[in-house]
């Protein structure tokens, strides 16, 4: 659904003029593009993962709070029908920052209903942050302390205190501007004395961690499918687990880089400045980690380690694009533009989407009992690592040149490079259908998995693939830290491992 | 010929260099630069480009390698060598990173003072800084006497003493509207003259609106019930959009107009026409009462 959006937004601009939709759909589309793939793709995949993969990596039956949970999951789909409902009665128009006077003055209903929405979505959000933190912290496996655990939980930790924290400041900016919208008060409402720019600066203070919330996970991703692929401990262990609690803190105190041209006096431009710049010193470290992680390892360059190091090539250029934009004089004159636009695609879809995907192809097996195919999976990544730099690399440019973002009409001198980032954009699109078909025939036909076709030393690899109910069968056992590979080499393939379990299962 | 592999290190750190050293001037990204602090910008942005192209390749280059030296060959089961970690190359690059936005974050600020946004706040000495104030007029970040913070950039510290033409700058959808309070013009495009400062208070009537010169490399948001200013000395005959750059509703795309720099002669006509025809509009209207 959002991808399709994003189609329609790309194919508009492949004509300077506004000719396909008009410039009020443009509006609609482009808000709802965004609304949709952050909180109905990205944040609600990395709470899967979180939700699956913890419980199983620590050795626990289920989450804390079971009931807790399925009321957080059921939550999305609710939320994610009013949001798409809201397009009978004119879907929002402000962008997805909905920032006012704009958004109190372009269609009510549908404004409102994107505000409930996204109040059910964060609420779930909480709900499932709570869950995990908690989950961690409480319930792992007796022999598995803090520094034992796999840095996916480290990585989902932080995450869910970023979740804990942010959340409720959004939950409420939005009602404050619910009420600006239905009973006529002004918060933010410039007419009647109201300021719109606190909207910015609590908007803000939760959609810069909402970032790090949809990107934490999955650098937790990648620090799990790297080692395992490349047949080498994570380089670093600590400097990975502790640089997420270092980019979750932050993450929190850099809201108003987001606000450089706008109501920002000068010298809170020059501090938030400096805090975006300090985070590229634990995002370089992670960087630097994973790279050594595969260097001199033994690489088994299957889709999943595609996507791995796919992530890492592109997540790349959007942290240093990063660290450009958190330079105020630079960002004066790229702020809302596609250079914006190129850095946040590089970082959610070059990161997340990548790291998401690699995930994918790690874990299904587990998930389901069945391999992916390898063939359709490597044509997948190829089509979408290419579609992905095609359309998003180009805009860099645009940015710089002077195309300016939400815009449905543009100057004609950057047709053509709008064209390139259109048809980039299709050769996205169709990425998504050897994926689709791969995990459909893989579901029905796909060659059996046994519990560990990865040689994986993580705890939810010890169970049956698909994990039988409560996880595990019998108490599992914690005979290697995550991340030791090499050690003993020669008594670490596949069947030692069955052998281990099952004179474990005998003994218990 | 077998070549020692400290050495091919070494071409390839003198290669990176040196590409990123070009890249870094020769990317060809921004667009014409029309005044001097819009000059200091593009230095600022070719510096990062060329730590960013040395950091792309390098990163770039290790996972090539990686992906085509450490293959796991068939039928090899085996681990890789257990490297857990190296402290001392895990402290290098926290300290790199750490260095180098040390470095930028001094730099930014410098170009963003020359810009003029630190302004009041270029003097840490409260006391002149009151007791100037009657002639301070390009308030920027901080007003002093506490009643309002004003928003945007002031005079580059250079020229704060130099008198600026002051136009008003009125964004609504979807249009701006310049007023220009010494002579009275209104106008939809905005005439400047070249090698003059200028100094825009910009305000908005209905939604936020973003008053954007990609030539000037500067920006600011117009906030309904905010004023902001922005103060910049074009040196650069010509015509360059004005782009609203904060999205304010469906024909937002529409929203541009030109920037004339012109010369001063040119400028001149241009004010003297305008005023002429706005009184013979004037005179008009009571001619017809």
């Amino acid at each position: 659904m959002g991808g399709f959006l994003a189609e329609i937004v790309r194919t508009e601009l492949a004509t300077p003029d506004p000719d396909l939709v008009q410039p009020e759909m443009y509006n609609q589309m482009f808000t709802m593009h965004g609304t949709i793939m952050l909180f109905l793709w990205i944040i609600p995949a990395g709470a899967a993962f979180a939700n699956y993969l913890i419980p199983l990596m620590i050795g626990a039956e289920d989450m804390a709070f079971p009931r807790l949970n399925a009321v957080a999951f059921w939550m999305i789909p609710v939320g994610g029908v009013l949001l798409i409902s809201s397009f009978f009665v004119g879907a929002p128009q402000a962008g997805w920052t909905s920032y006012p006077p704009l958004s109190l003055m372009s269609g009510k209903w549908g404004e409102e209903i994107w505000i409930m929405s996204l109040l059910i979505l964060g609420t779930s959000s909480i709900l499932g942050a709570l869950n995990f933190a908690i989950t961690i912290l409480k319930m792992r496996i007796p022999e598995m302390d803090l520094n034992s655990m796999p840095l996916f939980c480290w990585s989902m930790l932080a995450t869910s205190a970023l979740v804990l924290i942010g959340t409720p400041v959004l939950a409420a900016a939005l009602i404050l501007l619910s009420f600006d919208l239905i009973a006529g008060t002004s918060f933010f409402n410039p007419v009647g004395g109201g300021d719109p720019i606190v909207y910015q600066h609590m908007f803000w203070f939760y959609s810069h961690p909402a970032v790090y919330i949809m990107v934490l996970p999955f650098f937790g991703v990648i620090s799990e499918v790297l080692p395992v692929h490349a047949r080498k401990p994570i380089f670093g262990y600590r400097a990975i687990a502790y640089s997420s609690l270092a980019i979750a803190f932050l993450g929190l105190i850099v809201w108003a880089h987001h606000m450089f041209t706008s109501g920002t006096p000068g010298w809170l431009r020059m501090f938030f400045m400096a805090t975006t710049m300090l985070i590229a010193v634990p995002t370089g470290i992670k960087i630097f980690s994973w790279c050594a992680t595969i260097w001199g390892g033994k690489i088994e360059l299957n889709s999943a380690m595609l996507f791995g190091i796919g992530f890492i090539s592109s997540f790349l250029i959007g942290g240093l694009s990063g660290v450009m934009v958190a330079a105020v004089p630079f960002d004066i004159h790229v702020h809302d533009t596609y250079f914006i636009v190129a850095h946040f695609h590089y970082v959610l879809f070059g990161g997340s989407v990548f790291a998401l995907f690699a995930g994918l192809y790690h874990w299904f097996s587990k998930m389901t009992g069945r391999m992916l195919n390898e063939t359709w999976g490597r044509i997948h990544f190829a089509l979408t690592f290419i579609g992905f730099n095609m359309t998003f690399l180009p805009m860099h440019q645009l940015g710089l040149l002077g195309m300016n973002r939400r815009i449905a009409l543009y100057d004609p001198q950057f047709q053509s490079l709008n064209i390139v980032c259109t048809i980039g954009s299709y050769i996205l699109a169709v990425s998504t259908l050897p994926l689709v078909i791969n995990v459909l025939w893989s579901l029905i036909k796909g060659k059996k998995a046994g519990r560990n076709p990865w040689r994986a030393l993580t705890l939810e690899w010890q169970t049956t693939s698909p994990p039988a109910i409560e996880n595990f069968e019998s108490e599992p056992v914690l005979w290697a830290g995550p991340y030791e590979y090499g050690i003993d080499s020669e008594n670490e393939d596949e069947e030692d491992v069955e052998d281990m379990l099952a004179e474990v299962s005998a003994q218990s | 010929m077998k070549i020692p592999s400290n050495i091919l290190t070494l071409i390839a750190g003198i290669a990176l260099t040196m590409i990123c050293l070009w890249y870094g001037q020769n990317h060809g990204l921004m667009p014409i630069a029309a005044s001097a602090e819009a000059r200091t910008v593009d230095e600022i942005f070719n510096f990062m480009m060329t730590i960013a192209t040395g950091l792309f390749l390098l990163i770039e280059g290790v996972l090539i390698i990686s992906i085509f030296k450490f293959r796991r060959r068939k039928g090899d089961l085996t681990d890789g060598p257990s490297i857990e970690g190296n402290i001392p190359l895990e402290i290098v690059w926290t300290a790199i990173p750490a260095v180098i936005v040390f470095i930028l974050a001094i730099y930014s600020f410098e170009v963003y003072n020359k810009m003029g946004g630190l302004d009041p706040m270029a003097s840490h000495d409260m006391g002149t800084q009151i007791a100037h104030h009657h002639h301070n007029d390009n308030l920027v970040a901080l007003d002093l006497e506490g009643q309002e913070v004003a928003l945007g950039l002031g005079a580059s510290p250079g020229n704060k003493d130099e008198e600026s033409l002051v136009v008003d700058v009125n964004g609504l959808q979807y249009a701006w509207l310049f007023t220009y309070p010494d002579t009275g013009v209104v106008s939809g495009e905005l005439h400047v003259p070249v090698n003059r400062q200028v100094t825009l208070n910009i305000s908005a009537a209905d939604v936020i609106h973003a008053f954007w010169v990609p030539q000037l490399r500067l920006k600011q948001d117009a906030v309904p019930g905010r004023e902001a200013q922005l103060t910049f000395v074009p040196d650069r005959v010509g015509e360059y959009p004005i782009i609203c750059a904060e999205l304010c509703g469906a024909y937002h795309g529409a929203m541009k107009t030109t920037l004339f720099v012109e010369t001063e002669a040119e400028y001149n006509q241009w004010v003297q026409d305008n005023t002429f025809a706005q009184e013979s509009f004037l005179d008009e209207a009571v001619a017809r009462q």
